[in-house]
């Protein structure tokens, strides 16, 4: 993976921009020991590393101003990071730059049930949102898999999706205004707790922008309250088309379930063989639920299962308690962490019209065998966002680049069918020289522009999203 | 001008020698009055791809919305955020097209349940002020691939690109509906009212309140929709859990009358034969009665989205921002005389950064200025 050249000049005045951070920070804010920025050398694509400048981590608004007007005077690349869980390498620092940690950030400013929303700092977690409104029935829907570490920051930055997106939609659904301070210090605030822009809609372009368009430090967020209940139904098929099929069928029948999970065989016997959930051994399973009161989930499930049986499924499983329904997403829960203990993995995003659904898993099983490479599926089925996970042994010299060439091939295929290279991870560094096959230059361009308005000096996390060749004039400015 | 495809439209945006004013249906004139030669896209029309099992379509944005409405009530499928038709309010006649619906951003009652047009919209096509076309988003539910023009797209009213082609999420179509309507609530009390349902596990798909003039003849509404005995059940936890409310409450329950009733909300009926102006606010809901106790007397208001979204009918010429002072929120002047639209911003005037981060777009998107140029200030 490429990145920029580090700037020598910014390398050889080192002291003096840690001395003027130190200045407008406390002590302890401003790491800069070659020995401790190594906690900031990656994030979770651990695959690539690269000890940043410094990190600081500032506590309020005021003073993440204060470093960006620094950092924009000396001409230092600022990575913000939430709690550095991206996938896709989007808080990998480069050795001139600071890293803004936002893990200080974490007050709730303000809880408001009766307008139903949070006012929060965005270092706080995506679950401790929830965990702050539970207690009166509320939550915040958007639940990337992360949600335990990940930041609000983050899913502000990545527009982070999660299960339950089919019926609430993905963060830039739930993202009401936000609190942001550009490269030059300058502190904006974009929408609030009504709805919708009264101008451009520069909130709804800010949500996805990787971190490159401005810090944002404090989020108001759409918060619901918690249906009555939620059960879920377990199918499993002969095979990926059947299953792929009854999908389709469920949504035109106009249930909306709150989530439709798919999983394949290769991924069913890992997470069998180490959750023990009782899984059926077959081609492929769903996992679908649905939420309401006892009575109107009857209804659905009802509804459901009719259409699954006429899909001839080899299983068909209906919660009936809490327990039941725990071990029913056990298996689910457990895939990823199923597939770690075999191997090491490399989990891709791509979305896919769910049509293509039968099409795309077979392709990807041929590819998996051209490349002598397994793949496991396991995903969101309702909105087509796969998260085929490629086997790979990091130990075996080539393995790893095999690997990523396989995933690169998978992508195309997505974007091939109608579809896009990342649902919910974010390009970061990972899919970076990938956004040429899903855009021409034209469409690069236009999205440049609006970094070259609100950064007009290149300098948050410059080196991200796009192809380096198409930014390189830019940064280099 | 009126292009019959992508490639004609750009060539036209190339070759245009000065301002255009950019046209879908004419439905909707919303925004400073704009002077150029006029280039509609109504005839860049027809659906592209619809996949009832993905719930997404694809259409040029000329295409009416009436035959996307169609086609998707053949499959039992709607556009989820209700999309006002704005014929009745601005006295237009016309076709609504898409593309206006997407480029003024304009949702309906259901916004407070599942969104507006821009978290409908999937993708976009547009031809810049250049010529160029320029694609965004896609036709999957979940794409963060690249930043979202798709979002800054819609709602920019024509003015950083000419839409050609959108894709949109759809939605199931609901089997039942059905309405609580609560009289004689003061618009504070209704506020209460609506944010208790609101804020209750219940699936609130419309909170409406029509003021009543001295007290008298203000109604409520509350709508559900959803499978029969799911509406039922809904219907009476949430007169329920406002019987506590002052008023009367009744069910409406003949679901053509809740149609016509909840249509009437949604294009702003009880306003129509006003002729001053139309005001329309996005304000916090609570602070919603406190904003219209302080607008000149005889402004006749109805509150949508729980009271989060204030419509306003005043005298002719008033500056409605300067007589309800500051408030957190934005307001649009959706009706006025030329002269008022020349005179008042249309649009709420940003901080002046923002201001200047919006020229700056604006500048990059049409850097010869000809797109529309001035409707958004």
């Amino acid at each position: 993976m490429q990145m920029p050249t580090p700037n020598a000049a910014v390398l050889s005045k080192k002291a003096r921009i840690v001395e003027r951070l130190q200045s407008v920070l406390p002590e302890d804010a401003v790491i800069h020991d070659p020995t401790e920025t190594r906690a900031y050398e990656c994030d979770a694509l651990t695959a690539y590393k690269c000890p940043p400048l410094a990190a600081v981590l500032p506590a309020s608004t005021e003073e993440v101003a204060a470093v960006l007007k620094i950092c924009h005077e000396e001409g230092v690349p600022v990575v913000p990071r939430g709690s550095g869980t991206s996938l896709a390498g989007g808080a990998l620092p480069t050795a001139d730059s600071v890293i803004l940690g936002v893990a200080r950030l974490n007050a709730v400013l303000e809880t408001d049930y009766d307008n139903r929303f949070i006012r929060v700092q965005t270092g706080r977690t995506n679950l401790s949102v929830t965990g702050a409104v539970e207690e009166n029935d509320f939550f915040y829907a958007p639940d990337p898999s992360s949600q335990l570490a990940c930041a609000i920051a983050g899913n502000i930055g990545m527009n982070s999706g999660g299960a339950h997106c089919l019926k609430y939609g993905v963060t830039t659904n739930n993202l009401l205004g936000v609190t942001m301070v550009l490269m030059d210090g300058t502190v904006v605030e974009l929408g609030g707790a009504h709805l919708d822009a009264g101008g451009l809609d520069l909130l709804g372009v800010v949500c996805g922008s990787e971190g490159q368009l401005g810090v944002v430090t404090e989020a108001t967020l759409r918060i619901l309250r918690k249906p009555e209940g939620a059960r879920p139904v377990l199918m499993g098929f002969d095979s990926n088309e059947v299953a792929g099929a009854c999908v389709s069928d469920i949504i035109k029948a106009g249930v909306l379930p709150v989530a439709i999970e798919f999983m394949d065989r290769p991924c069913i016997e890992a997470s069998e063989a180490f959750a023990h959930a009782g899984y059926p051994l077959c081609e492929a399973l769903l996992i679908v639920e649905v939420e309401g009161s006892p009575a109107e989930i009857d209804e659905q499930l009802g509804l459901i299962l009719q259409i699954a049986r006429n899909h001839n499924p080899v299983e068909l499983r209906e919660s009936k308690s809490p327990e039941e329904s725990a071990k029913i997403w056990l298996g689910r829960k457990s895939a990823f962490g199923a597939m770690g203990q075999i191997n090491d993995y490399m989990c891709l995003d791509g979305t896919i019209p769910v049509s293509s659904l039968p099409l795309v898993l077979r392709r990807i099983g041929e590819m998996s065998k051209e490349y002598g490479l397994d793949v496991a599926n396991v995903f969101h089925a309702g909105d087509g966002n796969m998260h085929p996970l490629i086997l790979f042994d990091a130990n075996k010299p080539g393995d790893l680049e095999r690997c990523e060439a396989l995933g690169a091939d998978i992508l195309k295929l997505c974007v091939e069918v109608g579809g896009c290279l990342t649902g919910e991870h974010g390009v970061g560094i990972e899919k970076r020289d990938l956004m040429t096959s899903q855009f021409t230059a034209e469409d690069i361009e236009a999205q440049l522009w609006v970094k070259d308005v609100f950064d007009p000096a290149w300098l948050l996390n410059p080196a991200k999203v796009f192809p380096l060749g198409a930014t390189e004039s830019r940064r280099a400015a | 001008m009126t292009p019959v495809n992508e490639a004609e439209l750009a060539e036209a945006v190339a070759a245009a020698k000065g301002p255009l004013a950019v046209r879908g249906g004419g439905t909707r004139p919303i925004g400073r009055p704009v002077v150029g030669e006029p280039l509609s896209v109504a005839e860049l029309s027809g659906i592209e791809l619809y996949e009832p099992g993905a719930l997404t379509i694809v259409v040029k944005a000329g295409t009416p919305l009436a035959e996307i409405e169609a086609a998707l009530a053949a499959e039992n499928q709607r556009l989820a955020f209700e999309p006002i038709d704005h014929r009745g309010l601005l006295g237009t006649t016309g076709e609504p097209t898409i593309g206006g619906v997407v480029a003024a951003n304009v949702s309906g009652p259901r916004r407070i349940q599942v969104g507006a047009a821009r978290d409908h919209l999937l993708g976009v096509r547009f031809v810049d002020g250049t010529g160029t076309i320029i694609k965004n988003g896609g036709r999957v539910m979940k794409n963060v691939t690249g930043y979202d023009l798709v979002k800054l797209m819609a709602g920019s009213f024509g003015t950083l690109g000419v839409l050609s082609e959108v894709s949109l999420k759809v939605l199931p179509k609901t089997d039942v509906i059905a309405s609580l309507r609560i009289q004689g609530l003061t618009d504070a009390g209704a506020v209460r009212a609506m944010s208790q349902a609101l804020g209750s596990p219940f699936e609130v798909s419309g909170a409406a309140h029509i003021s009543g003039e001295a007290g008298q003849g203000a109604i409520t509404l509350i709508r559900v929709e959803g499978f029969e005995a799911s509406v039922a059940y809904r219907l009476a936890q949430l007169t329920e859990l406002l019987v506590g409310a002052e008023g009367e409450i009744t069910h409406l329950t003949d679901p053509a009358k809740v149609r016509t009733l909840w249509r009437g909300v949604r294009d702003v009926e009880p306003l129509h034969d006003h002729a001053g102006d139309i005001w329309r606010l996005s304000v916090k809901p609570s602070d919603a009665p406190g904003i219209v106790s302080r607008m000149p007397d005889g402004t006749r208001v109805v509150y949508d989205w729980g009271g989060g979204l204030i419509w306003a009918a005043t005298a002719p010429g008033t500056d409605l921002r300067a007589e309800i002072g500051p408030y957190h929120g934005h307001a649009t002047l959706i009706r006025a005389s030329e002269a008022t639209r020349a005179a008042l911003p249309v649009f709420q005037p940003e901080p002046v950064r923002l201001a200047a981060i919006s020229q700056g777009l604006r500048q990059k998107f049409d850097p010869r200025g000809i797109l529309n140029q001035g409707l958004m200030g």
